[in-house]
């Protein structure tokens, strides 16, 4: 059994391209998403038509192109201009300021400043006709002259958890997610498959040593150096990119230990129902990567899909373990928070252990 | 040129023969498109909302009573304890907290400005930013209704008029977006993965070998591993852009010919990386680690789910060498705004360099005798 395991770390670490990519990975993945993934808006590229060409049509604009939100890319010189540059795809909105803003503005109070904007991306175009209007809004109140008569509602915003508003808070948990799930899940599955693809499968059966137990040796390596790629992710996401370690860090391995556990009974299981390393990695591939991106609540709310979808996401053991790394991380929770999804990726590495022994029995 | 139609009919053999791979290459994907599609939504509604009333006066009452009547918010919580919202916050169970101290009404009623605190759960900052814009803006609502009762209407409707519209994607659904984007993804997938994989597998097990000492030519060899693959990939596109249609209903506002000459090229580049990937590795453990690599970098960077234009420059410098990110703005581009050949010209360029330089790199670099 010993020997067994100690095979299997020469065969791993032997090969070390398979070393520098599984250690290069995660390391260049916590980095790139750190420092480049943002959700929020900035420097997009707009245009004005300005009929008026006017003071306030004027300052408008100057106000609107110096926020960090906006680049004010040209000015155009006619309303068919609008669909021309939509359709070069660079410039994302356009102001069109009606004739006689100032006049209209100063004499009757009432002027029309139409955005139009460039919905093929429509979480970006609502977002920048609500910058746009909160910057009118405010230019707006500057015009008027500061007599409160009568008393109004100041809302003071807070924000708690995360004061920068950092998309980094939101990336690292569900970075951690997807480099634990895929690289144990996967890995698992391949080298199994592989055995059984190049047919050494057959001779380790015939070997005295017991199906579990081969089970366990390819299962061991792997919970070893998925285990230290978290501590590498860890240690990145502290100290590169500020993320705060607000929980017991106790909690948080023994949390990330469980999980590796999960996804690598997952492998096993996988490798099991497929016959060669390609359809393994298919299946991990299409059956883990996106739905680990898109069904976990790693970057899309769950909150918000379709009702079927919410029930699909509940058998995601990802979902779980990201509301378990951000509560842990970032809002400093104690196992009395997280039980619940504790309990449920306990659930599922014991389903899927039973299944992998079920089927492999059966199958060999 | 008899033998290269030996190799494809081959190829097509191995590939159809294995029972798995049919569902994985013609279900799968599809499967994808339809669950996936839907998940993608930034959309902000229903967010949960825990009241503290400390005033419980009729103001605050008719404040409250706002962000009741607005689509956006959902009372769960009313409460009187702030310790307690808070735990409920942690939990995950309310999103935003409106806190009305003591005192509000009285404040308005002389004249003074009477503060109300909102804290939003900021661990998805840019649905706080958004959450926070929303409550603000119906504060502001209740703000000009008492402008108004007080002054009469002249008074507050005046100001400069910001009507908007939204071009090409008038209900903003999401899904009209998302669509082009994960067929994109999914025919790359199928496309670089296939390929890479199947060269791979032919040096591990050795087969590549016996091949190796036919008459077969070198260029033979590769038309007959990659054309196979390229139909594969092409047929799925087909499928996706006929679901898009009847399922998402998604007109293609653009030239559909121009679709399937650009996506021709982009798969040659796309099995050019498979090519590549295949060889520089010996086993398929360390070509699917290579792509896998490859292919999340790519995905994330793409600007499919986050906007490229935030990214920090380095980052859309990087975007140079991601084939990813030009034909996903070209599908996107003309799909739904129905951009022309013109519009798209500098991303068809650079997806005709890529192929040219990849799959060229990728020849250049298989030997036969390996």
């Amino acid at each position: 059994m010993k020997d067994f395991i100690i095979k299997e770390f020469k065969q791993i670490f032997r090969d070390y391209r398979s070393m520098i990519i599984l250690f290069g990975i995660p390391i260049a993945q916590i980095l790139l998403f750190g420092f480049a993934l943002t959700l929020d808006l900035k420097n997009a590229h707009i245009a004005v038509l300005d009929n008026a060409k006017d003071e306030h049509s004027r300052k408008l604009t100057e106000k609107i192109a110096s926020s960090e939100y906006f680049i004010l890319d040209r000015h155009l010189n006619s309303a068919d201009e609008i669909e021309d540059i939509f359709k070069e795809g660079i410039v994302k909105e356009v102001l069109v300021f009606e004739p006689n803003f100032s006049q209209n503005l100063l004499k009757t109070g009432q002027a029309d400043m139409q955005i139009i904007a460039d919905a093929s991306d429509p979480n970006t175009a609502n977002m920048l006709v609500n910058y746009t209007s909160a910057i009118v809004a405010n230019y707006q109140q500057s015009l008027l002259p500061s007599n409160p008569l009568n008393g109004i509602v100041i809302p003071d915003v807070k924000f708690k958890y995360n004061k920068e508003l950092k998309s980094v808070y939101m990336f690292v948990p569900g970075v951690i997610t997807i480099i634990l799930m895929l690289v144990s899940a996967m890995m698992t599955s391949i080298s199994i498959a592989r055995e059984k693809e190049l047919g050494t499968m057959e001779i380790l059966l015939v070997s005295p040593i017991k199906p579990y137990q081969i089970i366990v040796g390819k299962v061991i390596p792997y919970l070893l150096l998925s285990f230290i790629n978290f501590l590498i992710i860890l240690v990145l996401s502290y100290f590169v990119l500020g993320m705060p370690l607000g929980g017991n860090m106790l909690l948080l391995m023994s949390e990330s230990l469980l999980f590796i556990f999960m996804a690598l009974s997952l492998g096993i299981f996988i490798s099991t129902v497929s016959n060669s390393q390609q359809t393994a990695m298919l299946l991990s591939m299409f059956a883990l990567l996106l739905p680990t991106i898109l069904l976990s609540g790693f970057i899309f709310p769950i909150k918000n899909m379709p009702t079927i979808l919410i029930w699909i996401s509940n058998v995601m053991p990802s979902k779980f373990f990201i509301i378990i790394v951000k509560d842990i991380m970032l809002k400093g929770s104690g196992l009395m928070d997280v039980w619940f999804e504790t309990l449920i990726i306990l659930l599922f590495t014991l389903f899927f252990m039973a299944l992998s022994i079920k089927k492999f029995k059966i199958r060999l | 040129m008899r033998s290269l139609r030996f190799i494809i009919e081959k190829e097509f053999k191995q590939i159809f023969r294995n029972k798995m791979m049919i569902p994985i290459i013609f279900v799968m994907p599809i499967v994808q498109l339809l669950i996936l599609s839907y998940t993608a939504t930034f959309e902000i509604k229903n967010v949960t909302l825990g009241v503290l009333d400390m005033d419980q006066s009729t103001s605050s009452h008719e404040l409250v009573h706002q962000f009741d009547g607005s689509p956006f918010f959902q009372i769960t919580t009313y409460s009187h304890s702030l310790n307690e919202l808070e735990k409920k916050m942690q939990h995950g169970e309310i999103e935003q907290i409106i806190n009305i101290p003591f005192g509000f009404e009285e404040k308005l009623i002389n004249g003074q400005f009477a503060h109300i605190q909102i804290t939003s759960d900021a661990v998805n900052g840019s649905a706080a930013t958004l959450m926070s814009y929303y409550a603000s803006s119906i504060v502001m609502d209740y703000n000009k209704k008492i402008l108004v009762s007080e002054q009469g209407a002249v008074a507050s409707n005046k100001g400069i008029a910001t009507p908007f519209q939204f071009w090409y994607n008038t209900e903003l659904d999401y899904k009209k977006y998302m669509v082009p984007g994960i067929l994109v993804l999914l025919v790359t997938m199928i496309g670089a993965f296939l390929s890479g994989m199947n060269i791979v597998r032919e040096k591990e097990i050795g087969t590549i070998e016996q091949l190796n000492v036919t008459p077969i030519k070198k260029h033979e060899f590769i038309i007959g591993k990659l054309l196979p693959f390229w139909i594969i990939a092409m047929f799925d596109l087909i499928l996706g852009l006929t679901i898009a249609r009847w399922i998402f209903d998604i007109h293609i506002v653009g030239d559909l010919w121009l679709i399937f000459a650009v996506a021709s090229i982009y798969l040659l580049a796309i099995l050019g990386i498979g090519l590549l990937i295949s060889t520089i590795t010996d086993t398929q453990q360390q070509a699917m680690f290579l792509a896998w690599f490859f292919m999340v970098i790519f995905i994330m960077l793409s600007g499919l789910f986050t906007p490229i234009e935030s990214m920090p420059t380095w980052a859309q410098n990087a975007n140079i060498i991601n084939p990813i990110t030009y034909f996903i703005r070209f599908m996107r581009q003309v799909i739904l705004k129905g951009s022309g050949l013109m519009d798209v010209m500098s991303d068809i360029i650079s997806i005709s360099i890529y192929a040219v330089s990849v799959l060229g790199l990728a020849i250049f670099r298989y030997k036969k005798v390996s």
